[in-house]
């Protein structure tokens, strides 16, 4: 085997992992969705805002610093002390779930029974302020995320699958952190499936997305449904926003990766869990694949950024529902 | 639809099919017309002009473009800044390639340019429906951007990527080019403007716009009553990137001069352009234009207020407009779901019978 086919394993696994990532993301969407038709494009900046909340909080940063300062002239930055990760991520998840209670209060109650575009242009609202909100309070620099997630290659593996290629081969090169990330994600999908097939909230959220009004009927209370669902995406949110803070530092394009999943939702379909995974794991080794292949040697790179649109796009021409999605029926 | 007013009678079919049949929209049009044509002209300052009202007439004529799609039709575009895109890189290959043909005549060109390329990318919505579609539309965003990033044909290979206008006049008067004049630019958008907005308000009242609204209220009725969806989606898509691609022509040629695809062409123009039509007022003409006053005005005022009166530092003030404009529109949803046209019909119904209520 030449080195160029081991050379393409090695991008399709790191599409795998790319992949993985991008369903974490949709994972937040399918959530939101199933359980409220809306199309939440805030989620994006979601994570962005969970990851924020996560540095300061680790960092101490004071929120607000520098309004503050530059309103009253003082001269803050930070409470001095650096707090435990773990705590953290506690501290950032209950601002999570503040969050979440405060849509509900402010926003959705407000427009139940809107059509969908109306809801959609509502979340695009929300991300906008939610951006110039998390700015204000944490400050727009690039800021550095560890919790604690060894980076880098991972030698263990790079050793152990050297010897399958020739000399140009050193092995297949993984990022550690990709590999986590991956084993988070199989574990907060599990954790998900069990808790919404098992728990009595489970069934309660099934109940609401399979039907709304029947589900009012016998008395679930939408409402409280709509703050667990947005907190359960604020949770994931966070998770998503460690990822790729880690990977990639935390800033404003942090947020972008919302759009990278919507075409993972399309492939998916919106309603579906395991469309969520299968898609971003198609779109990862699809546009990675597509690259490597295609797009560096023939059309000048940079394919990643339209590669998964136009794969979404055919796709859908001939399954207009999605891979997973429910079946679209329509009355007069 | 009967858009009419108690007490104002129509003696002739003329009279009654005329563009305006209420007087007091007649009367609203025409002095809105001199106010735009002489008055704010003779008093706009360069600033003003610069930062308010060519981005306005600019992005109006897009925001109508995208509320035929959107607001009539029923289909959800957020590819709006790739078929701008569009529309500036064809005016551009059309002014270099031809020197000597009018610069309108370009501009209109690349609308129907733009037009072909927006009927390829309406193809899939007959199977494609709803939020799926809006993401669809997407496909065409980054893709035509990069393309355009990547093909050097686009910008005659330039060594920076970019494109610049080469100069032009009409009627002796500079409108692109670095020594372009403010004035002219003004008029020459002004003008298109208003043509465009009153046929794409006849359109829309006409069989055309019939159509489109049936196919938006509900297809599969609309397609057992006789209305042909292909047609129909396929126009709207064709009219809608027409229009969009004119305004992305004059943002490019008569507003900016140079022109980085990524940058002035990016997925936040698509949004923004999808903001004006929804606080505007979804399937309303006059509602795009509001929406696109107010979207490229309160901008400026916040910063002219934050950073000029209270001098605050740039930065915040920068992130208070993003929490300022997100803040308005969730308001404006919840107070107003069909946009500020909607508020402006209310006011008048409230107006009327003012102050006897009954």
């Amino acid at each position: 085997m030449s080195a160029e086919f081991y050379f393409g394993i090695e991008v399709f696994l790191n599409g795998l992992m790319a992949g993985v990532m991008y369903s974490l993301v949709a994972l937040g969407f399918v959530l939101i969705f199933k359980a409220s038709g809306i199309f939440n494009y805030a989620q994006g900046i979601m994570a962005l805002f969970a990851a924020m909340t996560l540095v300061g909080f680790q960092e101490g940063q004071i929120p607000f610093a520098h309004l503050f300062n530059a309103m009253f002239g003082t001269e803050m930055h930070h409470f001095g002390w650096h707090m435990n990760a773990f705590f953290a991520i506690i501290l950032a998840l209950g601002v999570m779930v503040l969050f979440a209670i405060l849509v509900e209060k402010l926003i959705l109650k407000h427009l139940v029974n809107q059509e969908p575009i109306i809801l959609f242009m509502a979340t695009i609202g929300l991300a906008y302020f939610m951006e110039g909100f998390g700015d204000l309070m944490w400050g727009s620099n690039v800021k550095k995320l560890d919790v604690g997630i060894p980076q880098g290659g991972n030698f263990w593996i790079e050793e152990n699958t050297a010897f399958l290629g020739g000399e140009n081969f050193y092995g297949f090169y993984l990022d550690t952190l990709d590999i986590y990330a991956t084993v988070i994600a199989t574990i907060l999908v599990v954790s998900l499936v069990l808790f919404s097939q098992y728990t009595k909230t489970g069934r309660a959220l099934r109940a609401v997305a399979d039907d709304h009004q029947a589900a009012l009927s016998v008395g679930i209370s939408l409402r409280t449904i709509w703050v667990i669902v947005w907190a359960i995406a604020g949770f994931v949110a966070l998770v998503a926003g460690i990822m790729w803070g880690a990977k990639s530092g935390v800033q404003f394009s942090l947020s972008l990766i919302a759009l990278k999943a919507l075409p993972v939702l399309m492939l998916g379909g919106f309603t579906s869990i395991p469309g969520a995974i299968i898609g971003g794991l198609i779109i990862g080794v699809g546009e990675k694949m597509f690259e490597f292949l295609i797009g560096a040697p023939l059309l000048g790179g940079a394919t990643e950024n339209w590669f998964a649109y136009m794969v979404a796009l055919v796709f859908l021409v001939f399954r207009p529902q999605g891979l997973f999605g429910e079946k679209i029926i329509e009355r007069v | 639809m009967f858009y009419r007013e108690v007490g104002e009678f129509k003696t002739s079919y003329r009279s009654d099919q005329q563009t305006f049949p209420i007087a007091l929209d007649r009367t609203g049009f025409i002095v809105s017309l001199i106010f735009a044509f002489i008055i704010i002209p003779l008093t706009m300052s360069e600033y003003w002009a610069q930062a308010v009202f060519l981005p306005f007439l600019i992005f109006g004529i897009a925001a109508i473009g995208l509320n035929i799609l959107t607001g009539y039709c029923g289909q959800v575009s957020l590819g709006s800044g790739g078929f701008m895109a569009v529309g500036a890189y064809s005016c551009y290959k059309l002014m270099t390639a031809f020197p000597d043909m009018n610069i309108v005549i370009c501009i209109l060109l690349s609308g129907g340019v733009t037009a072909f390329v927006g009927l390829l990318f309406g193809l899939p919505s007959l199977r494609i429906k709803g939020f799926y579609l809006a993401v669809a539309t997407l496909a065409a965003q980054f893709f035509l951007v990069w393309m355009f990033n990547k093909v050097g044909w686009f910008y005659n290979y330039s060594a920076s990527g970019q494109i610049t206008a080469p100069e032009r006049e009409i009627f002796g008067f500079i409108v692109t080019g670095a020594k372009a004049e403010t004035l002219p630019v003004y008029y020459v958008c002004l003008v298109l403007l208003v043509i465009l907005a009153v046929v794409a308000r006849n359109l829309t009242r006409g069989a055309f716009g019939r159509k489109w609204m049936a196919i938006r209220d509900m297809d599969i009725a609309a397609e057992i009553i006789g209305v042909n969806p292909l047609m129909a989606k396929l126009t709207a898509f064709a009219i809608s990137s027409f229009y969009v691609g004119i305004s992305g022509a004059l943002l490019f040629a008569l507003y900016l001069g140079a022109v980085e695809v990524g940058e002035a062409f990016s997925i936040q123009k698509s949004f923004l352009i999808l903001f004006m039509i929804i606080i505007g007022g979804l399937g309303s003409i006059f509602g795009s234009l509001i929406g696109a006053a107010f979207m490229i005005g309160m901008p400026v005022l916040l910063k002219n207020l934050l950073v000029s009166n209270l001098g605050w530092p740039g930065d915040i003030a920068a992130h208070l407009e993003f929490m300022i404009v997100g803040l308005m529109i969730v308001i404006f949803l919840i107070l107003e779901p069909h946009g500020l046209a909607m508020l402006w019909r209310i006011v008048k119904e409230k107006l009327r019978i003012w102050p006897f209520a009954h």
